[in-house]
C-alpha cells in the first residue's frame, strides 16, 4: 500500500496542508482535494494555459507541477485575485470589453494577465501577445482579451498616479 | 499514470546516492517533458528524483574571466531575467524565452532540455555553437564532456546509471563576437522547431576568425556542423562565404519526414535559417543587436 | 415590434454571470462533484478497423479500486431499427456502436469498453489490463478511396441511397445525391471564360479548451440524473434514453457551465457509459475524456474533396455553376455534405447548376457538426475559383460578386427562394471598409477576399417568465450558454417589458424544469430562445395589463404600456409598481413562451485578408483581417463581434495549420494541443469587425443567427490572399508552410 504525502502550502494567502499522491499535480490537488475548481484542466501537457497559477514568483501550468512540490511555496489561483467582493481591475475589465464567451479559458488568462501588469505595468499589444502565447482561447479570437489587458492596465495605472 | 514515490534531495551526493540505488529513477526539473512522458506512456518510473532543492543545479555564476556556470535545473524565466546572461551572452537568453510560452518557461530548464535530448531540442544548438561543456556527477565522481558529445540518439545521452548533469558550462565571450538561435516553427510561440540553426561567429578585420555551427531537428542528435564553421574560418565576412557555410550545412543534414516537416523541407531550412543566423550573429559582432 | 428605436436591444450590458465566471466559481462540468463519486476510464482501439474477436476484462477487474467494467454486451440486447435522434434516421446499431463498439472497431480511439474506479488513475491503470483480440483489417481514410470498387467495407449493412433511392448497393457511399437547377451544359456553353478545379481539405477538430465530460447517477427510484457540458440537454436525454431503452421522462439533463461547444458537443458519447457503469455500481459516475481522447474520440469535422466548375460571360454574369462534394463522414454516415451543398454557390444568382454531394465512411472518427458544418470545405473551393474567374476578366473581386450577388427572390439550387436577405449589403460594406482600398506596402503581401452564407435554424425553444414583487423578473429558459446567449435572451424579455437588462435573471435549467428546448447550435438560440422569451415577456405584459386595469376599473385594451410605464386615461404605473401590487390583485404573474419559429433568416459574412508569405519558408502572416457579417440586428453587439471575431480565427486556423495527420494506418499522430495548431494570441492581429444591419423579417427584433457563417469565408479569402502574395494558388487545406513552399518551388519548375 502506497503512502500518500502530506504537503504544506500556501493559496491564496492561507495555509493550506492536504495529502496526495505523488503522481498527482497541482492542478488535480487544487480541484479535486481542495475543491478550487476555477483552475481548468483542457489539455494536461501545458499547451494550453487553462491551468495556469502563480508559483511563488511566476506563472506555470498547474498540469505540468506535482502536487508535492507545492510544498513550502505561495500559490495564487483565479480564487484568490478578487479582492473579497471586490473584482480586480483585469476582471471588470473582461466583463466590460466581452473578452470571454464560454469563460473557460478566462481562469488562466487573467491569471497570466494579472502576473504580466504586476512586472509590466504598461505593456504594448505585442508585449501582450506575446506573453499570453501560452493561453489558448477557441472562442475569441483573442481581441477583445488583448483590449481588455490594456483596458485594465491603463485603469490600475490611473488608480495608482 | 503508474504510482511513484519522490524524493527532495538536498545535495549532489543525495541525488547521486538516490539514483544509484533507484535504476528505475528519474530526475526532475521542470517536468515539462517528464511529467508529459510519463502521462503518455512512454517513459515509466517508480521514483522521481526533484532536482530543485540540489544548491549547484539552481544556481547561475557568473564572472568575466571563467565565464558562465548554469545549473542544471534553472528555469528559462529565470535566465533571461539574469543580467549577466542577457549582457554576455544575449543569445542564450533569446533562447531561454523562445521554449514553449511563457507558463512554461517558468518551469522548463535548459539543462532539461538537453538531457530530454530531443532531435529538436532549441537550446543545444547554441550551446555546442557556444562551446559549452556539460559537468556531470556520479557514483565514481565528475567529469566534463563538451555538449555536442552528450546526447547519443533520440531520447539518450551518454549519463551512465547514477549519473546526473549538475551544470552547463560556457566559456568567456570572445571580443567581437556573436551567437545567434534560429528555428523554424508553424505558429510564432509553443511549437516544436521544424528546423534549427545555432551559429557563433568570431571576427577580426573583415573576416571570420572562427564560427561554430549546429543544427536542430535534422538529424537523430542535435547536429555540430564542424565542417560549416571550418569553411567560414579565414574567409571574409561577406554574402558568398555565408552562403557557402548554409550550403555546407544543408548538405551534412540528414532530416526524416514526420508529422512537423517533410525531410526536402527540413533540408532546404537549414540553408536559410543557417544563413539568416549567420547574418544576425554578425550583426551582433559588429555591435548592432 | 413596430418601432426600430430600442432601450436594450442594440446595447452592451454586463453578461449576468459575469462575475462568477472572470472568478472561477461558474461550475462546468469538470467541477461537478457528489458524495461517493467513482471516476471513469474508457479503453479505446489502437486499430483504425478490426473486428472484436474477443474483450478479456477480468484482469483488469482485479485491480483493487476498480468497482465495474461495461462493454457494448451491457447495452440493452434490443433488435436494431432506426431511431431519429435529430438528424433523420439512423440505425439504433450504429448510434449505440460509437459510443461502445460491438463487433467491429471502425476507427482508431473508437470507445470499447470503459471502466469505473475509485481514482481516475486507477481507472486508467485497469483499462490498460483489458486484454482486446483484434482483427485487424485494411482501413481506407479518404473519401475518393472509400469509393472506390474493392475498397475496404466498413458495414456490411450500408447500402447506397441514391436521389432519394435506395440502391441496394453495399458501399462506403452512404448516400449521393444531386441538386439540379436549369441546362448547365447550355450555361458552359455560354461562358466565356471557364475555370475548374479540384481541392482537398483534411479533417479538423473544433478544438473547444473543455474536454467532454459526463457524470451519471443511476439512482434507486430508476430515474439516471445526468449532469454535463452540452450543447443540448435535452438532446443528452432523449440519446440516453433511446441507447438505454428507457422512457426519457427517467432521464433528468442538469446542463452544467459549457467550455466551448462549436457544435462538437451536440452528439452523446460519455453519458450513456457513466450511466451504465452507474447501474453496475449504485454510485455516481464521472467521466473525463483527455485531450487526446477529445481529437479520437469525438467528431470532428469532415475532410472532402471537391471539384468546382463555374463559367461567365466577359459581361462578368456567371453562366454556369458545377460542385462535385465527396465528404468523409468517418466511421458512421451523416457526413455535412448536404448543407455543404446548400451553402457552396449560396452567396450567387446563378440560374444553371448541378450540385452532386457523396456522404462516404471511412476509418476515422465519426464526424459531428463544426460551426456552419460543410460550408467552409465548400467555400474554400467555390471562393478560389470565382476569384480565378474574376481575375482572368480583370474584374475587381467584390465588383464581380456584387455583379452575381444573390437577393431577395434569388433560387438556390437546392430548392428554396431567398426572402429578404443581406448578401449585397455585406459585399458593399467591404467595398466601403477602409481596409479594402488601404494600401498593402512590401514584396510577398497580398490582399483577398471571399463571403459566405449560412442558413440558421429554427427549432423549438421554451421560456417561462415570473415577475418578483421588485419589479425584477426570473426568466427560466433551457439553452445552454456557451457564448453569452443568456444575456442576449434576457435583452429581448427587457425590452418587452421595459426594463433594464439588469432586472432580468435568466438562469438555464434542466430538462425536468423548462419545456422542450432545441439544442445550442445552428445560430438559432438569440433567435429563437430569444423569440420564447420575446413571448413569455409579451404573456406577462398581457397578464400585468389585466392586473392594472383591475386596479383602475377599467378595460384592459385601454392599458398601454410604453418603455416600462403602464398607461390609460390620465393614470400610470410603472412596471416596479405594478409589480408591489400583484399579491392583492390575484397573485404571481407568471408567462410562457414556447415556440418553433418559421421566419428563420440567413446570414452572409465576407471577409478581407492582408497576408505576407515569406518566400524562403512558406510562412504565412496574417497582417490584417476585417470580418462582415449580417446580423439582421444585433441584440447585443459585443457578443456578435465576438461570434465573428471566434469564427475567423477558428478559419484562419483551419486555412493555415490545422489537420489531422494520419499515418498510413489510420493513427493520428498529432493528437495534442502541440501539433495540432491552433492560433494563438502571437499569432494574430486584431480582428476588425463590421456588423451590417438588413432586418430579418420574421423576428421580432429582425435578428438574425450570427454563429456560423463567418467561419466559412476565411481560408477562401487567405487563399486568395497567398495567390496575390506569392503566386500560386493552393488547392489543399491547410495551407501550411510547406505546402506553401512546394507550391512555390513546383511552379518555379
Amino acid at each position: 500500500m502506497h503512502a500518500k504525502v502530506r504537503v504544506q502550502t500556501t493559496i491564496n494567502g492561507e495555509p493550506q496542508e492536504f495529502l496526495c499522491e505523488p503522481r498527482q499535480s497541482l492542478l488535480e490537488c487544487l480541484r479535486d482535494i481542495l475543491g478550487l475548481t476555477g483552475t481548468k484542466e483542457g489539455c494536461n501537457d501545458g499547451n494550453c494555459g487553462a491551468c495556469t497559477v502563480l508559483l511563488d514568483d511566476r506563472v506555470v501550468t498547474s498540469c505540468l507541477v506535482l502536487g508535492v512540490e507545492a510544498q513550502g511555496c505561495q500559490i495564487t489561483t483565479i480564487e484568490g485575485i478578487a479582492k473579497g467582493s471586490e473584482l480586480h481591475p483585469l476582471q471588470r475589465s473582461f466583463l466590460e470589453n466581452a473578452a470571454l464567451q464560454c469563460g473557460i479559458c478566462t481562469p488562466g488568462f487573467i491569471v497570466a494577465a494579472k502576473a504580466l501588469l504586476d512586472q509590466q505595468p504598461n505593456p504594448s499589444e505585442d508585449e501582450i501577445r506575446l506573453w499570453l502565447a501560452n493561453n489558448l482561447c477557441r472562442c475569441t479570437g483573442y481581441d477583445k482579451i488583448i483590449r481588455a489587458v490594456k483596458q485594465a492596465a491603463e485603469q490600475i495605472q490611473e488608480v495608482n498616479a | 499514470m503508474k504510482w511513484f514515490d519522490y524524493a527532495a534531495p538536498a545535495s549532489v551526493a543525495e541525488a547521486v546516492g538516490l539514483l544509484t540505488a533507484h535504476p528505475g529513477a528519474r530526475l526532475l526539473a521542470g517536468g515539462t517533458d517528464l511529467l508529459v512522458q510519463l502521462r503518455a506512456g512512454r517513459k515509466e518510473t517508480d521514483l522521481v528524483v526533484d532536482a530543485k532543492h540540489i544548491p549547484e543545479l539552481n544556481t547561475i555564476g557568473y564572472d568575466g574571466a571563467s565565464g558562465l556556470t548554469l545549473g542544471a535545473a534553472v528555469p528559462c524565466y529565470r535566465i533571461y531575467k539574469d543580467k549577466n546572461v542577457t549582457g554576455a551572452y544575449p543569445a542564450l537568453a533569446e533562447v531561454a524565452s523562445l521554449i514553449g510560452g511563457t507558463q512554461i518557461q517558468g518551469r522548463a530548464s535548459i539543462g532539461g532540455n538537453l538531457c530530454n535530448a530531443a532531435p529538436s531540442a532549441d537550446s543545444v544548438p547554441l550551446l555546442i555553437a557556444l562551446r559549452a561543456t556539460c559537468r556531470i556527477t556520479g557514483p565514481r565522481g565528475s567529469r566534463e564532456i563538451a555538449v555536442e558529445d552528450f546526447c547519443t540518439a533520440p531520447g539518450r545521452t551518454v549519463l551512465q546509471p547514477g549519473e546526473l548533469l549538475v551544470s552547463l558550462h560556457l566559456p568567456p565571450r570572445e571580443p567581437n563576437s556573436g551567437a545567434r538561435y534560429l528555428r523554424f516553427i508553424p505558429r510564432n510561440e509553443m511549437d516544436i522547431a521544424v528546423a534549427g540553426a545555432g551559429v557563433q561567429v568570431v571576427l577580426e578585420n573583415g573576416r571570420f576568425l572562427s564560427a561554430r555551427v549546429a543544427l536542430a531537428a535534422v538529424a537523430p542528435t542535435p547536429l555540430f556542423v564542424r565542417e560549416a564553421g571550418e569553411a567560414l574560418a579565414g574567409s571574409p565576412v561577406e554574402e558568398a562565404s555565408i552562403a557557402t557555410a548554409a550550403e555546407v550545412a544543408r548538405k551534412s543534414a540528414r532530416p526524416i519526414t514526420d508529422m512537423r516537416g517533410t525531410a526536402d523541407y527540413r533540408s532546404h531550412l537549414c540553408a536559410v535559417l543557417t544563413r539568416r543566423a549567420l547574418e544576425a550573429a554578425v550583426s551582433r559582432a559588429r555591435g548592432k543587436n | 415590434m413596430k418601432t426600430q428605436e430600442y432601450t436594450v436591444v442594440g446595447t452592451r450590458p454586463v453578461r449576468h454571470d459575469g462575475a462568477d465566471k472572470v472568478t472561477g466559481r461558474a461550475l462546468y462540468g469538470a467541477d461537478f462533484q457528489m458524495a461517493g463519486l467513482l471516476y471513469g476510464h474508457i479503453l479505446r482501439s489502437q486499430h483504425a478497423h478490426a473486428r472484436i474477436r474477443r474483450i478479456d476484462t477480468s484482469k483488469a477487474e482485479q485491480l483493487p479500486g476498480v468497482k465495474a467494467i461495461v462493454t457494448a454486451g451491457d447495452f440493452p440486447q434490443t433488435p436494431d431499427r432506426l431511431v431519429d435522434l435529430g438528424e433523420g434516421d439512423t440505425p439504433l446499431s450504429y448510434a449505440r456502436g460509437n459510443v461502445l463498439a460491438k463487433g467491429k472497431v471502425l476507427y482508431k480511439g473508437h470507445a470499447l469498453a470503459a471502466v469505473a474506479a475509485t481514482n481516475v488513475h486507477i481507472a486508467e491503470e485497469a483499462a490498460g489490463l483489458i486484454e482486446v483480440e483484434y482483427e485487424a483489417l485494411p482501413c481506407v481514410l479518404t473519401a475518393p478511396e472509400a469509393m472506390q470498387d474493392g475498397a475496404p467495407i466498413l458495414h456490411d449493412d450500408l447500402k447506397t441511397k441514391e436521389f432519394g433511392e435506395q440502391t441496394g448497393r453495399v458501399s462506403n457511399v452512404a448516400e449521393h445525391f444531386r441538386h439540379v437547377m436549369g441546362d448547365v451544359n447550355a450555361g458552359f456553353a455560354e461562358a466565356d471564360v471557364i475555370v475548374e478545379r479540384e481541392f482537398h481539405t483534411a479533417t479538423v477538430h473544433q478544438g473547444y479548451i473543455e474536454p467532454h465530460n459526463a457524470t451519471a447517477l443511476w439512482n434507486n427510484d430508476g430515474r439516471i440524473l445526468v449532469w454535463c457540458s452540452t450543447q443540448g440537454s435535452f438532446v443528452v436525454r432523449d440519446v440516453t434514453a433511446c441507447l438505454l431503452d428507457v422512457p426519457v421522462s427517467r432521464i433528468k439533463v442538469t446542463p452544467m457551465e459549457i467550455g466551448g461547444g462549436f457544435g462538437g458537443k451536440i452528439n452523446v458519447y460519455l453519458e450513456p457509459v457513466a450511466a451504465l457503469l452507474s447501474k453496475k455500481t449504485g454510485k455516481p459516475v464521472k467521466i473525463v475524456m483527455s485531450r487526446k481522447d477529445v481529437f479520437e474520440g469525438t467528431g470532428p469535422t469532415p475532410g472532402s474533396y471537391i471539384k468546382v466548375k463555374m463559367g461567365a460571360r466577359k459581361d462578368g454574369r456567371i453562366t454556369a455553376a458545377q460542385a462535385y462534394m465527396a465528404y468523409e463522414a468517418g466511421a458512421y454516415p451523416g457526413s455535412m455534405v448536404a448543407p455543404g451543398a446548400m451553402c457552396v454557390f449560396a452567396a450567387y444568382d446563378i440560374s444553371n447548376v448541378v450540385i452532386d454531394g457523396f456522404d462516404v465512411v471511412v476509418n476515422k472518427p465519426s464526424t459531428a457538426a463544426y460551426r456552419a458544418p460543410g460550408a467552409t470545405n465548400a467555400a474554400f473551393a467555390a471562393e478560389s475559383v470565382v476569384d480565378e474567374i474574376a481575375e482572368k476578366l480583370g474584374a475587381d473581386p467584390l465588383d464581380f460578386r456584387l455583379k452575381n450577388a444573390a437577393k431577395e427572390g434569388t433560387r438556390r439550387a437546392d430548392g428554396p427562394k431567398y426572402r429578404r436577405i443581406g448578401c449585397v449589403e455585406v459585399i458593399q460594406a467591404m467595398k466601403n471598409h477602409p481596409h479594402y482600398s488601404a494600401p498593402l506596402g512590401g514584396p510577398n503581401r497580398g490582399r483577398g477576399v471571399a463571403v459566405g452564407f449560412w442558413f440558421n435554424v429554427g427549432l423549438p425553444s421554451s421560456c417561462t417568465i415570473s415577475v418578483s414583487a421588485d419589479g425584477t423578473v426570473n426568466l427560466v429558459e433551457g439553452s445552454t450558454d456557451i457564448g453569452g446567449t443568456r444575456t442576449s435572451i434576457a435583452m429581448q424579455a427587457a425590452e418587452v417589458l421595459g426594463i433594464p437588462a439588469e432586472d432580468v435573471r435568466p438562469t438555464v435549467v434542466d430538462t425536468d424544469s423548462v419545456g422542450f428546448t432545441a439544442v445550442t447550435g445552428g445560430s438559432r438560440t438569440t433567435f429563437a430562445t430569444g423569440w420564447a422569451a420575446y413571448e413569455a415577456a409579451q404573456d406577462v405584459v398581457r397578464q400585468m395589463k389585466e392586473r392594472a386595469a383591475k386596479i383602475w376599473e377599467t378595460e384592459a385594451a385601454s392599458v398601454t404600456l410604453e418603455r416600462g410605464v403602464f398607461h390609460s386615461a390620465d393614470k400610470r404605473l410603472t412596471f416596479p409598481e405594478l409589480a408591489a401590487k400583484l399579491d392583492q390583485t390575484g397573485g404571481p404573474v407568471v408567462g410562457r413562451g414556447a415556440v418553433n419559429p418559421r421566419g428563420v433568416g440567413g446570414s452572409f459574412s465576407g471577409c478581407i485578408a492582408d497576408v505576407e508569405v515569406d518566400p524562403e519558408t512558406g510562412k504565412v502572416t496574417i497582417l490584417r483581417f476585417t470580418s462582415v457579417q449580417d446580423a439582421g440586428k444585433a441584440i447585443h453587439p459585443s457578443y456578435v463581434e465576438g461570434q465573428m471575431q471566434g469564427g475567423s480565427v477558428q478559419g484562419i486556423g483551419w486555412a493555415l495549420n490545422e489537420e489531422y495527420y494520419m499515418n498510413e494506418a489510420g493513427s493520428m499522430m498529432n493528437s495534442s494541443l502541440l501539433d495540432y495548431r491552433m492560433p494563438t494570441a502571437l499569432d494574430l492581429p486584431m480582428i476588425d469587425t463590421v456588423i451590417v444591419e438588413v432586418p430579418n423579417p420574421g423576428h421580432p427584433f429582425g435578428a438574425r443567427g450570427v454563429g456560423e457563417a463567418n467561419i466559412v469565408p476565411p481560408p477562401g479569402a487567405i487563399a486568395n490572399a497567398i495567390y496575390r502574395a506569392a503566386g500560386v494558388r493552393m488547392n489543399r487545406l491547410p495551407m501550411n508552410p510547406p505546402a506553401i513552399m512546394q507550391a512555390i518551388w513546383s511552379q518555379r519548375d
